[in-house]
């Protein structure tokens, strides 16, 4: 396959799990900002840019739901929803043939609705209606990937770009929720519950983690689930079985030996995450090791556009 | 005079408006009887109901939509897709008109090629006066860097495009070559396959010859050029991107022959060898189908502004080390200033007579004929030389005088970038338009491949002029395609 071509679905992928991931995180915080006052709006707020990595160019002005339209709308932001959106079309468009015609359609529909759309952005209820056509509009496309097109080494590039950037946005969601509730209990102001549930629904997980441990929320439980759980998709240790069983894939077309310290990368991460104990790493500094896992998705990324996409002729010519 | 029991024009309620005019009617002789090969086809769509028309319209059109043959349109839509414009009842050429072309295209692309050859060289026929060389070295399209150069087999133009029309005689003519990067086969096979499906009786009944093994013979056409030691040559097609209106057919051609469809951006070269970057690693290419012109290849040895091409390129082409198809420089034999010199081409290199006719054109260079020219503007079409697409044209009985004083004014400040030619009353061909059958003007542009042989498919690309007395084929002015087949007499 062309490097140019995976690097086309990888970031087609990537960019849609991007705006999928947004939109979730704002319409959960613009549905428990509703039970609150203003000094903890200002914090949730900050919070929900942090989570998202601070994107350039948006800033916290005191108006929820200015901020929220933003990172919405404004197609001039790069992290905007709009923004992502429109950038896995471009990518999907310079592979159309690549792709199925029933991807291209689901995609192609779903640019159409969020750039054509014309919502009143002081209306809560039309935000949300908006983030709910993002949400079908990504599910469908996801599952239209996989029973459209051929599980070959493009469908393996487009798995991989999803799982490392949901692998990467969660473990900086957690970052952020631990480092201000795990370390200072003292800010969740009474309102514990609705903040870790806020987590939970911020990734999909809160039936799902109920269905383990029941209704009782408990931080620890709650990171063991997000973090190491196996079974749920949303968890950072699924994400980064997948995405090793996608790069195993990769590679089995393209020779292992090439690809030795991205198998080491990746499987080290793996490792790290199947043999972990959630006690452990809350002794020993959840924090640190959370910002490991955003650095080590970080280089596995690297890597492998060092390994397939954009590796030096030089080094190719050698072996 | 046709056998009795044909269908006169004047029978059918289909054909109510249908009148003949001094042009050639490609289904009916000037007495109104139905030429031989017609007569099964006529029968036959006579025989189908309003109804059937429409539905078999309609399952056409979604098997063009459904494999992909559209093209997007832009703005609001974007990314709705049209389909190309097509028209039911295809145009038939009997075998023996079909192989009078053939000799033809065949004995022009040879010629051509050892012109190309000839004036990259020695130069031979510009020593001897045939050809004037300030025609060959004045055209934009002349490649100084091709100075010497040898391709494998000395074949320059691979591909060839080249534009038929049929006089009021009824004899084929040549209008123009495509030489650079022809384009339209892609409507050619799929329109085929689309009337296969929709009216499989009638392939039986005309005995219809075959196009489809025209991918594999491009395909062993350009693996017959691989430069020498390389026995398993990579095959790449270069397209310019998504972004180029000919993408569908680059793509489509592509998956055809089972090669990869690279951008220039996929493209490396190292010692003046060419490589495609892939997820395994380099891979060495041997042979380029380009769809890109030459000034866009390589920005070092061309435009440097060019985004679409390799850097290198140039360089790995000269060394031999990759092969260009078309080679670069061709486009100084589509000159239309040039094209009026190929029968004197033909027979200086071949010492044959052309066996296919050029259009008589009135050169600029060429005082008494210029003074014709601006004489005559209102009953002659004037072109630009480097020009196509129907761009920078005058066609004089349809013209203003402001044109035809604008047009005078271009012709005497830069006499060789002009050509004249008489306007000529081409061709017309049976089109349905609902259950009616009306005559529209058709040209013809059948695929010449040149590798290790000729090979012509039997058949191209009918090019309508949908609008009533047009004369303009072009896709882009309401033009429209319609299936040729050459039929077994």
């Amino acid at each position: 396959m062309l490097s140019r071509v995976a690097d086309s679905l990888y970031w087609m992928s990537r960019y849609l799990e991007r705006a999928e991931h947004t939109a979730r995180i704002i319409d959960v915080n613009l549905n428990l900002m509703l039970d609150e006052s203003a000094s903890s709006v200002d914090r949730r707020w900050q919070r929900v840019l942090k989570s998202l990595g601070n994107p350039p160019k948006v800033a916290w002005t005191g108006d929820p739901y200015r901020l929220a339209s933003t990172m919405i709308f404004d197609s001039e932001k790069r992290a905007s929803i709009v923004s992502c959106i429109m950038l896995a079309r471009e990518n999907a468009r310079q592979v159309r043939e690549q792709i199925s015609s029933e991807q291209w359609q689901e995609l192609n529909r779903l640019y159409h609705e969020v750039t054509g759309a014309n919502v009143d952005d002081s209306h809560s209820s039309q935000l949300s209606d908006f983030l709910q056509i993002v949400h079908d509009g990504t599910y469908l496309f996801q599952g239209v990937t996989d029973s459209t097109m051929s599980h070959g080494e493009g469908w393996q590039f487009i798995q991989f770009g999803r799982f490392i950037e949901r692998a990467s946005a969660t473990a900086a969601l957690l970052d952020v929720y631990t480092s201000e509730f795990l370390t200072h209990p003292d800010r969740l102001e009474g309102n514990e519950y609705l903040e870790w549930i806020g987590l939970l629904r911020s990734c999909t997980a809160f039936e799902a983690y109920c269905r383990v441990y029941t209704a009782d929320l408990h931080p620890e439980r709650i990171l063991e689930f997000l973090l190491l759980n196996k079974e749920f998709p949303h968890s950072v240790g699924y994400a980064i079985d997948t995405l090793q069983d996608a790069l195993e894939a990769i590679h089995g077309e393209g020779g292992k030996r090439r690809a030795a310290t991205l198998t080491r990368l990746a499987g080290r991460l793996q490792s790290s995450l199947s043999f972990a104990d959630v006690s452990e790493i809350v002794g020993q500094g959840v924090n640190a090791y959370l910002h490991g896992i955003q650095r080590q998705c970080q280089e596995i990324h690297q890597n492998i556009y060092q390994v397939y996409i954009n590796y030096s002729i030089d080094s190719a010519l050698a072996g | 005079m046709t056998p009795a029991g044909g269908t006169k024009i004047s029978d059918a309620p289909a054909l109510q408006n249908y009148q003949l005019d001094s042009a050639f009617d490609e289904m009916f002789d000037s007495a109104g009887e139905t030429r031989l090969q017609y007569k099964e086809l006529l029968d036959y769509f006579l025989s189908l109901s309003l109804d059937e028309l429409r539905s078999r319209k309609q399952s056409a059109d979604l098997a063009f939509l459904n494999q992909g043959i559209t093209f997007t349109v832009y703005g609001r839509q974007e990314g709705t897709e049209r389909i190309f414009p097509h028209d039911l009842l295809p145009r038939l050429i009997t075998a023996a008109e079909w192989q009078q072309i053939e000799r033809g295209l065949t004995q022009r692309i040879t010629a051509l090629n050892l012109f190309l050859h000839d004036i990259y060289n020695e130069g031979r026929i510009l020593a001897e006066g045939v050809v004037p060389r300030e025609i060959v070295y004045s055209c934009k399209h002349f490649r100084r860097q091709m100075r010497g150069m040898q391709v494998p087999r000395n074949v320059h133009i691979a591909v060839m495009g080249t534009d038929l029309i049929r006089l009021q005689n009824g004899e084929f003519v040549v209008l123009e070559d495509n030489l650079r990067v022809p384009s339209g086969v892609s409507y050619m096979l799929t329109s085929r396959l689309v009337m296969k499906r929709i009216f499989p009786q009638l392939f039986r009944l005309c005995a219809v010859r075959p196009i489809e093994q025209y991918s594999q013979s491009l395909l062993g056409t350009l693996r017959s050029l691989a430069p020498e030691g390389r026995p398993e040559p990579t095959i790449v097609l270069l397209t310019p991107g998504v972004f180029n209106s000919a993408y569908f057919e680059h793509a489509y051609l592509a998956r055809q022959m089972g090669i990869e469809l690279v951008e220039g951006r996929d493209l490396v070269t190292h010692d003046n060898v060419v490589y495609m970057r892939t997820t395994t690693g380099l891979r060495r290419v041997d042979v380029i189908y380009r769809r890109i012109d030459d000034d866009f290849i390589d920005p070092l040895a061309y435009r440097s502004d060019s985004i679409l091409g390799v850097a290198g390129l140039f360089n790995a082409y000269r060394t031999g080390n990759v092969t260009l198809a078309n080679a670069l420089g061709t486009g100084v034999a589509d000159d239309k200033a040039l094209y009026a010199y190929v029968p004197r081409i033909i027979k200086y290199y071949l010492g044959e007579e052309p066996v296919l006719q050029n259009v008589e054109t009135f050169l600029m260079t060429d005082p008494a004929q210029r003074e014709y020219t601006v004489n005559n503007l209102d009953k002659l079409v004037v072109k630009a030389v480097g020009e196509s697409g129907g761009y920078g044209m005058l066609v004089g009985p349809h013209s203003t005088a402001e044109q035809r004083e604008e047009f005078k004014r271009r012709i005497c400040a830069d006499p060789r970038n002009y050509i004249a030619q008489p306007t000529i009353l081409f061709s017309r061909a049976p089109c349905l338009f609902d259950d009616q059958m009306e005559p529209r003007h058709v040209d013809l542009r059948p695929y010449i491949l040149f590798g290790d042989k000729v090979t012509i498919v039997p058949g191209g690309l009918t090019r309508v002029a949908l609008r009533k007395g047009s004369l303009v084929v072009n896709s882009s002015q309401g033009g429209g395609s319609k299936d040729t087949w050459v039929v077994n007499d």
